[in-house]
């Protein structure tokens, strides 16, 4: 006798069919940028430890034409993140209730943002005092 | 027979994505406009920005230290967890081997960015 075949409907490329499922692989897919900038700034550790010209040889790698092709997708893709982060917070996080009234999902989501940018400011000025 | 209910660890690793979504989300874009756009390029700070002196002062401080380590480690962990959550969409249906790759190279990588950061000294 046959073993049973049942009909398994295909799902590849499920995803490309619709333009919410799109978004969806696209705001998941940052996490790839995430995990190799990390992987950048690891690298950048484990050669500071090692030494000036360990580190000096990281710094050089980060002038490289891809190098800087590289930091330019994932500044993009990160920021992507950024703003699909906070747009779906309002949908994550436990609902706020501020006298009696929820807090709509408009200012949460603007809230983040404007802490984002708070946040790069204070970094670029930052960092801008402690080199100069 | 009532049996005690067994502790899920799902929070734990849900609390390092979140963490780590929330700390790039925050600063991720302008820590690659500086590392990786800004300091290479010589442009906003000077060329020496990034240099070995500087930045061993920085490591060798124990809030930049702490910075460092937050943000290598924590990262990882905000990736890995999506990563691990996304490999079903694109039809890998994650066993144990999925887990451990994820969830170890997060480990892995913030074992080696303590190490590097303790070898560093204070």
């Amino acid at each position: 006798m046959n073993k049973r075949r049942p009909y398994v409907r295909p799902m590849t490329g499920w995803w490309r069919k619709n333009p919410f499922f799109i978004e969806y692989m696209i705001h998941e897919g940052t996490a790839l940028f995430v995990a190799a900038y990390a992987l950048v700034l690891l690298a950048g550790l484990v050669c500071l430890a090692q030494g000036e010209a360990a580190w000096n040889g990281w710094l050089g790698a980060l002038r490289h034409p891809l190098a800087i092709l590289f930091h330019l997708v994932t500044l993009a893709m990160l920021s992507y993140h950024s703003w699909t982060w906070f747009k779906i917070m309002p949908k994550t996080m436990p609902p706020v209730v501020l006298g009696g009234r929820r807090l709509p999902a408009a200012a949460i989501t603007g809230g983040g943002l404007a802490a984002v940018a708070l946040a790069s400011i204070a970094a670029l000025g930052l960092v801008w005092g402690m080199t100069r | 027979m009532r049996r005690p209910l067994k502790r899920s660890n799902a929070p734990i690793f849900w609390g390092l994505f979140g963490a780590g979504g929330m700390l790039s989300a925050l600063l991720g874009p302008v820590l690659v406009l500086i590392t990786g756009l800004a300091v290479p390029l010589g442009l906003l700070f000077g060329s020496d920005a990034m240099s070995y002196q500087n930045m061993l002062a920085f490591a060798q401080n124990w809030l930049g230290k702490a910075f460092a380590f937050a943000v290598v480690s924590l990262f990882l962990w905000h990736a890995g967890h999506r990563i691990f959550h996304s490999l079903h969409d694109i039809g890998i249906h994650g066993g144990p081997l999925a887990k451990l790759v994820c969830y170890g190279g997060a480990l892995l990588g913030t074992l080696v960015a303590a190490f590097s950061l303790l070898s560093i000294g204070f």
